[in-house]
């Protein structure tokens, strides 16, 4: 930790930067939450438009590229009335030397409001969270395997949507968990909101050592994992993140951990099939689970949206 | 008037007749949240009204925004009707700043073009700091800055009026 105090929060506890879900307490979490079931219904409205941002910046630092991510949160940004301004850093400023905090600075004398940061390096955007302007707020988009928040709230929201209630739920995160801020991020929300069951399912080189750590029940048969399992979270096999020996093959864990119709039955029968996307089709999820009756993939998107407006939203509204 | 006659179950009384005498045949009663809300799901029912009422927030527009935040809570708004072509009579307990009032009006405007808007109140306080009239108050009050006047329903859905801060 950088600062004694979470560096996420003000001195009255209120959220003024997104920087992960460790640490967020449950109570911030669940207006996060409510909030964005509020913005849900905006896009029902003939303007699908509210002023809270009007007349703020938000500056979308893409040090890595994302194109779903980076347009939730411009879309996210724009119904909220915010300008938005893209900014490919990973071509521009850095490729020429500029340190990550003089870009901060060159951009912040651009009157920046909010800064929405990724970066391939974990901790990232809590550097920026010290050292930017006091009325400046920062989000982090993902940074490194560390976290990405408003995927694992995006996620909590899925959740609470399909199964209303925190409290009785056995969820199985599944696939490649080393080298998935979306793991850590869900898993530590999942743990704040009170699921009592939460399960790591994958090959040993590709399930963390802190799991059992973090009350997590560490499975590495398939069957185990998601046998009975209310929500399972596939996660993306980040093939370009892999180094020689983790994986034997593609097929291999396809055929292992890949989620099949019959893998599926399994769970249970009015169990949720989550991923966070990009879907690798045949080989951690089947096209046939994917597109089937219990995946709620799409919703997800639809959701991600919401919640990125009320993170916002709320970390606009709350003083330094 | 003092605050401690203020009755809410008769002041309700006089709304019915004020909001009867303002409908016309393509009206809706929109109540603002929370205690506007309460009011217009009881006018529904005494006037015989089809349909149900609406609800409106004024979260999404407020002018105080930057300095107060996004409030935790479940106001949303929702309107179980089109609002374009219709006259919208705003329902609420307590109208003081005007600022709510211009916030919800925004709201409304977001959802359609209605074909008028007026305002029927409980309770008008003075202290307006827009240009802003309810067409219809079923009592006028004056109250210290510091007060804050609010409608409470019991569980048995009786009126009541909170004064805090006095």
């Amino acid at each position: 930790m950088l600062d004694r105090r979470n560096p996420q929060l003000n001195a009255h506890g209120e959220l003024v930067h997104l920087l992960s879900t460790e640490g967020l307490p449950r109570a911030v979490m669940l207006h996060i939450l409510d909030t964005a079931g509020t913005f849900l219904s905006v896009n029902d409205r003939e303007v699908k438009k509210v002023p809270l941002l009007r007349g703020k910046s938000v500056f979308n630092l893409f040090f890595e590229n994302s194109t779903r991510t980076r347009t939730t949160f411009e879309i996210a940004a724009k119904r909220l009335s915010a300008d938005v301004l893209n900014l490919d850093i990973a071509r521009s400023s850095t490729a020429k030397g500029e340190t990550l905090l003089d870009t901060v600075a060159n951009l912040s004398a651009m009157h920046v409001d909010m800064f929405v940061v990724r970066h391939s390096e974990s901790g990232a955007p809590y550097l920026i969270a010290q050292h930017c302007a006091p009325h400046v707020h920062v989000v982090n988009a993902g940074d490194g395997r560390h976290a990405h928040p408003t995927q694992g709230l995006l996620d909590m929201y899925t959740i609470r949507h399909y199964k209303q209630d925190f409290g009785n739920l056995t969820v199985a995160v599944v696939g490649d968990l080393v080298h998935s801020r979306v793991a850590r991020s869900d898993i530590h929300a999942l743990k704040a909101l009170g699921v009592p069951e939460v399960r790591a399912v994958g090959p040993k080189t590709l399930v963390p050592g802190d799991m059992a750590a973090m009350g997590v029940r560490v499975c590495h048969d398939m069957a185990e994992g998601i046998r009975d399992a209310d929500v399972i979270i596939m996660l993306r096999l980040q093939n370009e993140r892999m180094s020689g020996g983790m994986l034997p093959s593609a097929d291999e864990f396809h055929k292992s951990y890949g989620l099949t119709p019959e893998k599926l039955a399994l769970a249970r029968p009015d169990a949720i099939v989550m991923h966070p996307g990009p879907i690798n089709r045949g080989i951690e999820i089947d096209s046939a689970v994917a597109d089937g009756r219990q995946s709620v993939i799409l919703p997800q998107v639809t959701f991600g949206i919401a919640v990125r407006m009320a993170v916002m939203s709320i970390i606009a509204g709350n003083p330094a | 008037m003092s605050s401690l006659t203020l009755d809410a179950e008769a002041l309700y009384i006089d709304l019915l007749a004020g909001v009867r005498s303002l409908l016309q045949p393509n009206s809706v009663l929109v109540g603002i949240w929370s205690g506007g809300a309460w009011l217009a799901e009881r006018l529904q029912r005494d006037l015989q009204r089809p349909g149900v009422h609406g609800v409106i927030s004024s979260t999404l527009h407020r002018d105080d925004f930057g300095s107060r935040g996004l409030a935790a809570g479940a106001d949303a708004t929702r309107l179980p009707f089109d609002v374009s072509g219709k006259h919208v009579v705003l329902i609420d307990d307590v109208l003081y700043t005007g600022r709510t009032v211009r916030a919800v009006i925004n709201e409304l405007y977001d959802f359609g073009r209605p074909a008028s808007v007026t305002l029927a109140v409980l309770v008008d306080r003075g202290g307006r700091e827009l240009p802003i009239q309810p067409a219809y108050s079923a009592a006028r009050i004056t109250l210290p800055r510091e007060q804050r006047l609010s409608l409470a329903r019991s569980d048995s859905g009786a009126f009541s009026f909170n004064i805090k801060g006095a």
